[in-house]
Order: structure tokens, then C-alpha cells, then sequence
């Protein structure tokens, strides 16, 4: 048996689980029934190791935001804690757990205790199918992208669970919100991300950024147009489904004082917390891999980077860096953009995101059959697209730093102290 | 919670009561709002106001007229200086006590500073119940150099104690028209900047144009004073048209809101009018700067303050409007009686009156773009 257990029909899968597992099988000699337990051993061992790496990535990246967020406004941030504050995160995670565990009396115990589970499981669940480089994916299951959509969905079970077992109106406000959001955006995510499911003809995470190539005109991002236009409504609706600024609505501090965890203190309030800074990456990585062309590197093939562990790390470090130049952008944007209303929101999500959405999937269809007749043309858009998205990235690069640029670096820096 | 506030409900229907405050993110210091809302949408808002309560005019019964000054500073916090300039505007006037123009041009300087800094918070802190946290530590980092400004002329950051019966209490230091002049020209781009930041964010103006429109009639007819009556298109600036001090010598333009993005008097309305007029007090500040005339900033007044029997109003414009003085003597070395008339009173009424149908979002943004302090509510 080889690849994974989920694997069914088409070319054979390499993935973690499933390369793991072979080799224990050989190791122990298990067979039958028996060779079971030993994909079950190698999926806890790799279950520990995406562990390892959210914890890894979801303590660190709030100190990143608080040093970004403390840049853009004219102060220092967290640094007193390790070299440039960089411990921070330990601090704040150990002082969370050594907080007292508590259930307001009149809350519902039961259901208290369990939302954070919901919440976590909904967000750690999704890790399996993302991968890291062309070999390093924990189950290269053939629904990848549909079992993301499916299991995020487990989050909001979470949210409006806690908001209604906390006894509290602000977070029942806050849990009705975030049910109302979250499931109204996955519709604009999940149309969006057909856009890269019709090109690349497949569900699975790996197929994929197999169907697609180094070079950015090789990218489903600018595949066509209508895929360009479907990364920007993922982007904007995956914002939402992580309640990130401009759609922190569930947790509105001004409005809503925490939202759906204002009751809660401890190592639940930082399950919270965790998911939700673990969701970032999730945000960039799908992106990543549906539309960046995810861990492809330039002019080598995607079966050759498989079989080297240098290219499977060469391949690792381009999927973590695209992803973390998203995660950059949305920590700007959350300490940037004023936060829109309720009622706004349904209507970006139902008045434009969705027919957006739609055209840009019967766009896409459309393409392909026109691109399957002239190829060239195909190309030639494909590298006009990614020509102009280069520039365009550029120029808003410039107005960002307009001030510096103008000034010189020196200047702009005795201007700033 | 007073209960008495639940007869102003009709508790029939079965809607949530929700308490927003008094403590609470958005409610600037101790307010309470009782809100009955089916969902998001309000049906009715009504603030509780008194818990910052702390009888300021009994307090100035048993103080001698200048030993009053200091309790002025707390009563609005973000804006000292107006209530010390309106209750020493008070006094004089009873006691017909000529204040040297230096020291009403050094008066007018730190009001118009002090005017600036309020803005600042309340600015930002509009952002900031609208979601954006940047605005508003941008919004303190210039408010921080005028706190450096206000430090170096009285010692006091916060409460001033600036005016004294007759004058003020110091002289510009040296150097001190040099590091103003280096503020402003520091701060005007910052304006701007603040603009592309966060007045012009398409998020924001969504956000608060055509949001809690306040006629012109209904600023009237509930009191508004300030930026919030000005917002509505009443042309009424007490500086311009009841002019005191050296206002008359001083060229400045007196903004009002052209419901630019959506209607007259809605919440972005209330947001442009207050940047304009720290563009209007930065000249303002060039000016009594530029013209600040030698001589003392003391008027020579009774060591021991005894009015004569009689009463006398005086009202400044301070950052949240019409900030008045009622005073009377009795003809003793203590006021008979001092009634305090402020903005964010009057401010407050208008609030149950425009809730219903608002969402629960949009009394923030209402109540934000007020710009209402607590202290000043309650005295």
C-alpha cells in the first residue's frame, strides 16, 4: 500500500503520513489488519509535528504583529522579554495558562469548556491538507480543498457556542455575528477557489500547485483575469472568515467589548487566541497554493523537487516566504482599515462577492476553452498579467514608502525620533 | 443601573435590555447607556449619566473665588484651559478687572493649543471606536508635543491652572514661540497625512456618512454647542459672534459641516468639521504668537477677592462648545453660586432622541462623533 489511505484512483500520492507509514510497515513487518496501527503511529507522530509547527508559528507571529503594529504607530511595541521582545509570546502564553480556569456561574458548564475544542479543532484539522513543499504534506487527500472549506466551517460551532454558553449578551451578540459571517463567506471563498479547482482539474492541495509553475506567469493567479479577480475575493473573504480587520465584527472591542470571548479567561481564552493567529496562516497558505503558485520552484519540475530533500527544503522555504508576505500584508491591513458594519458586511459578502465570484468561475470556464484553441494567447496573457500585477505590487509599494523615498532613508529617520 | 430608567421602556415586547457601560470600551469614561435593541438594531438608547458626579458647583460655595481655579481644570480634562479662561472671564467681568493684552494673548495661545490637543483625542478616539487603532496613537504623538508645549509654559500637562483672576499664572519661557512655530509647521502636514489615513478611508466614511443625521432645528432645539452644533450648519462660533478676549484682532475661518460625503450633520460631518478647526487654531496660534504684545499678564486685583453683590455670565468657546460660567456674589470672599453650562451635557440629550433604528454600531459612531467627556457631563 503505498501513499496515503486517502488516496483514490489517478497517480500514486506521496505524503507524510502515507511515506511513513510504508516505511514502519517495512521496519516492524506488521501486515493485514496490523499494518494499520502503523499508519495510525506515523499520523500521530506527524499530527505532533504540525503541532509543533502552529505552536511554532502562531506564538511568534503575534509578536510580529505587535512589532509591526508598533511601528505603524509611533511606538516601541513588546521588547523587554528576550532579544528585541522576541519571548514575548512564552510570556504572555505561560501567564495565560497559570490564570484561573473560569466558569461564570450562570453560564452553561458543558458547553463553556467545550467551544474552545470546536474552535481549535476546526482550525487544526485544516493542517493536513496544506502542504509544505512537493513531498512534505501531512495527507495529500484527492478532496484537499473541499475538506478545507468542510472543516473550517467547525469554527463557528465553536464561536457561537461559546457566545451562547457564556451567558453573557455581548457575547451572544458576538457568537451571532460570527455565525452570520463565517457562513456567509464561505460561499465567496468557495466559489473563488473553484476558479484554481477548474484550471488545475483537481481538489487536491498538491494537484493543484502541480498544475502550476515557478515562474509567476505560470501561477493561476494570472492564469486569466477572472482568477486574478478570484485571489482578490478569496483574499477579502477569507479575511472575513478569520474575523480579521475589516471583518473583526465578532469581536468588536468598541462595540461588543471581546465578542463571543469576553467571558472567558485562562487557557481557553488563549485556545481562542491561538486559533485565531494560526488561522493567518491558513488565510496565506491556501492562498499560496491555490493562486501563488504554492512551493513550485522556477524550471524544476514538480516530481524531481519530490525525490530531493534540498529541493523539498528549497520548496518549503518559497511556500513559507509567499505565505508570509500575505500574513505581512494582513497584519497591515488589520492596524490600518477602520472596521465596516454588520449590515455592510452582508452586503460586500451577498450584493458583490458572490456574483463576483460567479463570473469569475463561468470567466474562468470560458477561458480555458478559448486558451485550449489559441495556446499562445493563453501565455501572452498570462505574462501581461503577471507583468501588471508585478507593477502594480510595486506601486503600492511606493505609495507606502512614499514618505521615506521622498526624504532619503537618514532624513526620514531623524524626522521619525 | 437607576431603575427609574426602566419606566422610559416598554418592556412588553420582550426585547433585550443591554447595559452599555459604565464600563465599558467605548463609553469615554463612566457612562451608561440602557439599550433596548431587537438584534443589532436599537429601539431606544438611553444614557445614565451621574456617575462621575462630583457636585463642582457645591464645591466652589465653600472655596474663595480664586481658589475655585484649580476644580475648573477637572472638569473637562481634555480642555482645562477653556474652563479656566471662561470662569476667570466670569470673575473679572464682576469685578470689572482689565486683563493686559499680553496676558489675553498668552490666554488665547494656550486655548487654542489646548483646543488642538482636545481635538486630537477626540479624533482619534472616534477612529478607534470605528475600529482603526492607528489614528489614534498618531493623534496622541502630536498631542504629546503640545503636552510638552503646555508643560514648559504652566508645569501642568493636564490640569493647567493656567488663568488667574486677571491673567495668567506665567510668561512664555524663552524659546518658547520658536518650538510652537516648529510644532506647527510640523503639524499641518500631519493633518493631512491623518486625512489620507484615516477622513478620507472609504471604510470610515461608510461608516459614519448619513449616520445619525442631526438637523439644524434638532442642534438647536437640544442644546448642541461647538463643533456638533457647527456640524449641523449652524453658523455659531462664540469667538466670531459674542467675541471676547483678542478674538476680534484674530483671522480665522469658523468651519461648518457641507455634508460632503452624505447629509449635513451626520457623523462625518462632526469628524471633518473638528480637523478643519485645528487647521482654523493652528493659524489661530501663528497669530497670537506673532502679535503677542510686551507688557505684564497681571492685572493688579485684590489679594483677598470681594465682588461686589451681583451676578455675571461669561461663556468661552471651548473644543465641545459653549463653555459658561454663571457666577454670583453675595459680596463675600466665597461664590454665592457658580453654574457651570458645558457641551457634553447638552450633547447627551440628543442621544435617546436620534437612537431609535440606529444600530448598536452606529451609537458608538453617534456618541464618538459627539465628542462628549464624562467629567464635563456629570461636574
Amino acid at each position: 500500500m503505498t501513499g496515503t489511505l486517502l488516496a483514490t484512483g489517478g497517480a500514486p500520492r506521496t505524503d507524510l503520513v502515507g511515506t511513513l507509514g510504508d516505511w514502519a510497515v517495512r521496519i516492524t513487518g506488521l501486515s493485514g489488519w496490523k499494518s494499520g496501527l502503523a499508519y495510525l503511529g506515523a499520523m500521530v507522530v506527524v499530527a505532533a509535528l504540525l503541532l509543533a509547527f502552529v505552536a511554532l508559528f502562531a506564538g511568534p507571529v503575534t509578536w510580529v504583529e505587535r512589532r509591526v503594529a508598533g511601528r505603524m504607530q509611533s511606538r516601541i511595541g513588546p521588547n523587554r522579554v528576550g532579544p528585541h521582545g522576541f519571548l514575548q509570546w512564552l510570556a504572555d502564553g505561560l501567564k495565560n495558562l497559570l490564570k484561573e480556569d473560569l466558569v461564570p456561574r450562570e453560564a452553561d458548564p458543558v458547553l463553556f469548556r467545550l467551544a474552545p475544542y470546536f474552535v481549535w479543532a476546526g482550525m487544526f484539522g485544516t493542517f493536513a491538507v496544506l502542504p509544505f513543499s512537493a513531498a512534505w504534506i501531512a495527507a495529500d487527500a484527492s478532496i484537499g480543498i473541499l475538506y478545507v472549506m468542510a472543516i473550517t466551517a467547525l469554527v463557528v460551532v465553536g464561536l457561537i457556542m461559546g457566545g451562547w454558553a457564556s451567558n453573557s449578551k455581548w457575547s451572544l451578540l458576538g457568537g451571532m455575528r460570527s455565525a452570520a459571517q463565517i457562513v456567509s463567506y464561505e460561499i465567496p471563498t468557495a466559489l473563488a477557489i473553484l476558479c484554481p479547482v477548474l484550471v488545475a482539474g483537481s481538489l487536491s492541495t498538491q494537484d493543484i500547485i502541480r498544475a502550476q509553475g515557478g515562474w509567476p506567469w505560470q501561477w493561476i493567479a494570472f492564469h486569466d483575469p477572472f482568477c486574478l479577480a478570484a485571489l482578490v475575493v478569496f483574499f477579502i473573504a477569507s479575511l472575513a472568515e478569520g474575523n480579521r480587520t475589516p471583518f473583526d465584527i465578532p469581536e468588536a472591542e468598541s462595540e461588543l467589548v471581546s465578542g463571543y470571548n469576553t467571558e472567558y479567561s485562562g487557557f481557553r481564552f488563549l485556545a481562542f487566541l491561538f486559533a485565531e493567529w494560526a488561522n493567518l496562516w491558513i488565510m496565506g497558505a491556501v492562498a499560496t497554493l491555490a493562486f501563488l503558485g504554492g512551493w513550485q520552484l522556477p524550471g524544476v519540475p514538480a516530481d524531481v523537487q519530490a525525490a530531493s530533500i534540498l529541493l523539498n527544503v528549497a520548496g518549503m522555504a518559497v511556500f513559507v516566504g509567499k505565505t508570509s508576505v500575505l500574513v505581512l500584508v494582513i497584519i497591515h491591513l488589520r492596524w490600518t482599515l477602520p472596521r465596516i458594519r454588520v449590515d455592510q458586511m452582508m452586503n460586500i459578502c451577498w450584493k458583490y462577492l458572490v456574483p463576483i465570484s460567479f463570473v469569475c468561475l463561468l470567466g474562468a470556464a470560458g477561458w480555458m476553452l478559448v486558451a485550449r484553441k489559441l495556446p499562445r494567447a493563453g501565455v501572452a496573457a498570462s505574462v501581461a498579467l503577471s507583468i501588471a500585477g508585478a507593477a502594480l505590487v510595486l506601486s503600492l509599494f511606493v505609495r507606502a514608502r512614499w514618505n521615506r523615498l521622498r526624504m532619503g532613508a537618514a532624513a526620514y529617520w531623524k524626522q521619525l525620533t | 443601573m437607576d431603575r427609574s430608567i426602566l419606566q422610559r421602556f416598554d418592556l412588553t415586547g420582550g426585547e433585550m435590555l443591554l447595559n452599555m457601560g459604565p464600563q465599558h470600551p467605548s463609553t469615554h469614561g463612566v457612562i451608561n447607556f440602557v439599550i433596548q435593541a431587537d438584534g443589532e438594531v436599537m429601539q431606544k438608547a438611553v444614557p445614565e449619566v451621574g456617575y462621575l458626579h462630583r457636585g463642582m458647583e457645591k464645591i466652589a460655595e465653600g472655596m474663595t473665588w480664586a481658589g475655585f481655579m484649580p476644580f475648573t481644570d477637572r472638569i473637562d480634562y481634555l480642555g482645562a484651559m477653556f474652563a479656566n479662561q471662561g470662569y476667570a472671564m466670569a470673575v473679572e467681568r464682576l469685578l470689572g478687572v482689565e486683563v493686559p493684552r499680553r496676558a489675553e494673548h498668552l490666554r488665547v495661545l494656550a486655548c487654542e493649543l489646548n483646543r488642538i490637543a482636545s481635538h486630537l483625542i477626540g479624533l482619534g478616539s472616534m477612529a478607534l471606536d470605528l475600529g482603526a487603532s492607528t489614528p489614534f496613537t498618531h493623534a496622541i504623538r502630536e498631542r504629546e508635543a503640545i503636552n510638552d508645549l503646555t508643560e514648559e509654559l504652566c508645569g501642568a500637562r493636564l490640569t493647567y491652572n493656567y488663568a488667574r483672576v486677571g491673567g495668567v499664572s506665567h510668561d512664555i519661557p524663552s524659546g518658547f514661540d520658536a518650538r510652537v512655530k516648529r510644532f506647527l509647521d510640523r503639524f499641518l502636514p500631519f493633518v493631512d497625512e491623518f486625512d489620507r489615513l484615516i477622513t478620507r478611508n472609504e471604510i470610515f466614511v461608510k461608516r459614519s456618512a448619513s449616520v445619525a443625521v442631526i438637523t439644524a432645528a434638532e442642534a438647536i432645539a437640544h442644546g448642541l454647542a461647538g463643533p456638533n452644533l457647527r456640524a449641523s450648519g449652524v453658523d455659531w462660533d462664540l469667538r466670531r459672534d459674542e467675541p471676547y478676549s483678542v478674538y476680534p484682532e484674530m483671522e480665522f475661518d469658523v468651519p461648518l459641516g457641507r455634508g460632503e460625503r452624505g447629509v449635513v450633520g451626520d457623523c462625518y460631518d462632526r469628524f471633518v468639521v473638528r480637523v478643519e478647526e485645528m487647521r482654523q487654531s493652528a493659524r489661530i496660534v501663528r497669530q497670537a504668537l506673532g502679535g503677542l504684545p510686551a507688557g505684564d499678564i497681571q492685572a493688579k486685583v485684590p489679594r483677598k477677592i470681594k465682588p461686589a453683590p451681583g451676578s455675571c455670565y461669561a461663556a468661552v468657546e471651548s473644543a465641545r462648545g459653549e463653555m459658561g460660567f454663571y457666577v454670583v456674589s453675595d459680596g463675600g470672599p466665597e461664590p454665592y453660586r457658580v453654574k457651570i453650562r458645558c457641551g457634553s451635557f447638552t450633547a447627551m440629550t440628543i442621544i435617546e432622541h436620534k437612537s431609535p433604528g440606529l444600530m448598536i454600531a452606529d451609537l458608538v459612531a453617534l456618541f464618538a462623533s459627539l465628542d462628549v467627556v464624562a467629567p464635563e457631563v456629570d461636574r
